[in-house]
């Protein structure tokens, strides 16, 4: 580990001399809000952000994204067959990822790059990023990442952390790949880090909310499964999925093929597990055709599922987006507390 | 590493028409490129992703055995998209095969060992490619008695009737072939449901004996308490889910039921797993 200093004035320059390396994403503002985009010549990540609306899991995990393509034509060679497609898997970079949704990365790499299978289109977008953190001063009232095993400070699944010191920035280089990006932006001044604790200490007091997790690993799946708390908690939830499209550790994808006159391409989407068609067989039989089976699913996979499956705790980093914008305030603090509460009767 | 989300390019060497009502179409596929019949190795009880660019893919338990060279087959019954447009599709057209993916029958466990297999329907199809592993010269003397109970609704439903009739005559496996009604004069086989066919004619439960089944979820609710009943354990009793699916390799998330992918940790579990496995339509 390196610590360097970098003065916010050599900050422009430094991301300038990136960009003849690295393809750099950045929180931009938009209308209202920050999101997670490609920035554009000349354009500085807006590092004055609480949080973006969407996470930055986009920068791996696109929305949307080609697989592969093929021809329809007869009368091509090589018709009917899938051809891979040109990738640009270049070193890119991702300046300013808070810490929970960097940890949430390390979270989805799990689902991705397992024994058996490796997903190459997360796994080279992945290993072709550099992930440079900014520790938050100033969490929002929604934040809970600190019960998450995670917090406003974590450096887990970061090359580098970035801490706001003044007119600086304290740089903690993690790992070789944080160096080497350290370098390439010309950032070299030896730095001190002595001022991270107490400022660390700062923010993580800031931040109050919680969720209650510590007896979910003794329960027993059937237990939850069946617990009669499910109707209450899904009443509301009018399956907009919002929930699943701005959470950093939300994975699910669909594949479609789309096709224009005579060729065409093989997409992966983004899917959610809130919409019916998700499970629905070509039968027309549907094991999750309400919207109480479909919540419990999304649930009981972060708070139950995966924490049984991985033992590296529950698959939500304490980001608060899901909280922030539901339409109809399901909390996933209180479903967990009804989860963590819950006895059996025997 | 290869691409797990890329199919092999395979040729249509035969179709053919395997129901009356031609709901059903049996497919034989030849692989066109050199060394991909051998990666894709695989055992009874695996699935693949039928690829047809253009339209999707499809999850189809494959139907030929391990035994069987040069071709691998599948049987797929027309509902949806893709599956419309594959009954439509000629021999010699282009499309992609994707695995082989998920678990397998465990055969290698159940050597020595007793086997019924319980089927309806069209969900024979990875138990015709068991019944044919276990049949092969080379494999038959490993395994003890083995009974079959395959019921359909009609005798026109009636799937791989050829293989059947020949199985039928031989005396290293005892056939209990069953429909649900017929007015045909000259059935000269069981007519009942499989429930009521597997209470009278399965073997008395053992030590030795395990239990294979495959059908259409109301078959398997009314065969369990038969099983029950002649005294099947639940880890002797194997089964095959299905549920919609994506990516067949564990990664899309679409196919959980609890903690457990169908596609990857499945699609073959155990009655005793499955107690342990939530119920997803509750
Ligand atoms: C492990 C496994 C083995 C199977 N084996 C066979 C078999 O041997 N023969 C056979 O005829 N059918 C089998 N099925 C069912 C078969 O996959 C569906 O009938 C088929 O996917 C329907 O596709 P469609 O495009 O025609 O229907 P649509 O309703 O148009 O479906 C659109 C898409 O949804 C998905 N989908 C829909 N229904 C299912 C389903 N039941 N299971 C999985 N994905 C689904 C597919 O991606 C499909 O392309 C099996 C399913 C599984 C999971
Ligand atoms: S955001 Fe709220 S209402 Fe929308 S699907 Fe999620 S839980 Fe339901
Ligand atoms: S579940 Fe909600 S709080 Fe947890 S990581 Fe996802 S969006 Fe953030
Ligand atoms: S089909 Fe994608 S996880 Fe099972």
């Amino acid at each position: 580990m390196k610590v360097i200093n970098i003065d916010k004035e050599k900050w422009a320059s430094g991301v300038e001399s990136l960009t003849s390396t690295y393809r750099l994403f950045g929180p931009v503002k938009e209308d209202d809000s920050h999101n997670f985009k490609e920035l554009k010549k000349g354009e500085l990540p807006d590092l004055a952000y609480g949080n973006s609306k969407l996470s930055p899991k986009s920068a791996v995990f696109p929305p949307s994204e080609a697989m592969f393509t093929y021809s329809l034509d007869e009368k091509n060679e090589n018709h009917h067959i899938l051809n891979d497609v040109k990738k640009d898997y270049s070193p890119r970079a991702v300046l300013g990822i808070r810490p929970c949704d960097a940890k949430a990365v390390s979270l989805v790499r799990m689902n991705f790059d397992t024994k058996e299978y490796r997903d190459p289109y997360w796994m080279d977008a992945f290993e072709a990023t550099t992930f440079v953190g900014l520790a938050c001063d100033n969490p929002c009232s929604t934040c809970f990442c600190t019960s998450t095993g995670c917090g406003p400070f974590s450096e887990e699944g970061l090359d580098v952390l970035l801490v706001e010191n003044g007119n600086a920035y304290i740089a903690k280089a993690l790992t070789a790949k944080g160096e080497k990006l350290m370098d390439a932006a010309g950032f070299k001044t030896a730095g001190d880090d002595s001022a991270i604790a107490a400022k660390k200490a700062a923010a993580e007091a800031k931040i109050t909310a919680s969720i209650e997790t510590d007896k979910l690993s003794e329960k027993v799946i059937m237990d939850l499964y069946d617990a009669p708390i499910w109707d209450d908690i899904s009443f509301s939830c009018i399956n907009c999925c919002t929930c699943t499209y701005a959470c950093p550790t939300c994975w699910c994808f669909d594949i479609q093929d789309e096709n224009k006159g005579l060729s065409g391409v093989r997409m992966r989407n983004w899917d959610s597990c809130m919409t019916p068609l998700f499970t629905m067989h070509g039968s027309g039989h549907n094991p999750r055709s309400q919207k109480k089976q479909r919540v419990r699913q999304r649930f009981m996979h972060k708070l139950k599922y995966f924490l049984d499956k991985y033992q590296k705790g529950i698959m939500c980093v304490g980001c608060g987006r899901c909280v922030q914008q539901c339409p109809v305030n399901i909390d996933i603090r209180t479903v967990s507390k009804k989860m963590n509460d819950y006895v059996a009767a025997s | 590493m290869e691409n797990p989300y890329k199919a092999y390019p395979v040729r249509i060497d035969s179709i053919d028409v395997a129901t009356q009502d031609k709901s059903l179409r049996t497919f034989k596929f030849v692989f066109l490129n050199e060394g991909d019949e051998e990666k894709f190795a695989y055992e009874s009880g695996q699935f693949a992703e039928l690829s047809i660019p253009g339209k999707g893919e499809i999850p189809i338990g494959i139907a030929s055995s391990p035994t069987e060279k040069g071709f691998v087959k599948f049987t797929v019954f027309r509902t949806g998209l893709v599956t419309n447009h594959l009954h439509n599709m000629k021999v010699g057209d282009i499309m992609g095969v994707r695995g082989p993916l998920g678990n397998s029958y465990p055969l290698k466990d159940l050597e020595g060992k007793n086997i019924v297999i319980i089927g309806a329907g069209f969900a024979f199809t990875t138990l015709r490619s068991t019944i044919v592993y276990l049949l092969d010269p080379k494999n038959r003397s490993r395994f003890g008695n083995i009974d079959v109970i395959y019921g359909a609704r009609n005798p026109g439903m009636i799937l791989y009737k050829d293989e059947l009739t020949v199985w039928e005559k031989r005396d290293d496996i005892n056939m209990h072939i069953t429909v649900d009604s017929t007015d045909d004069p000259s059935w000269t086989y069981h007519t009942g449901f499989v429930p009521t066919i597997t209470e009278t004619q399965a073997p008395k439960a053992d030590e030795n004996t395990y239990a294979i089944m495959c059908g259409p979820p109301m078959m398997l609710k009314f065969t369990k308490p038969v099983l029950d009943k002649l005294g099947y354990s639940h880890d002797k009793i194997i089964m095959s889910l299905e549920n919609r699916m994506k990516c067949g390799i564990g990664i899309c998330g679409r196919c959980n039921i609890g903690k457990e992918l169908i596609c990857k940790d499945g699609p073959v579990f155990t009655l005793e797993q499955l107690k342990h496995m939530p119920e997803e339509d509750t």
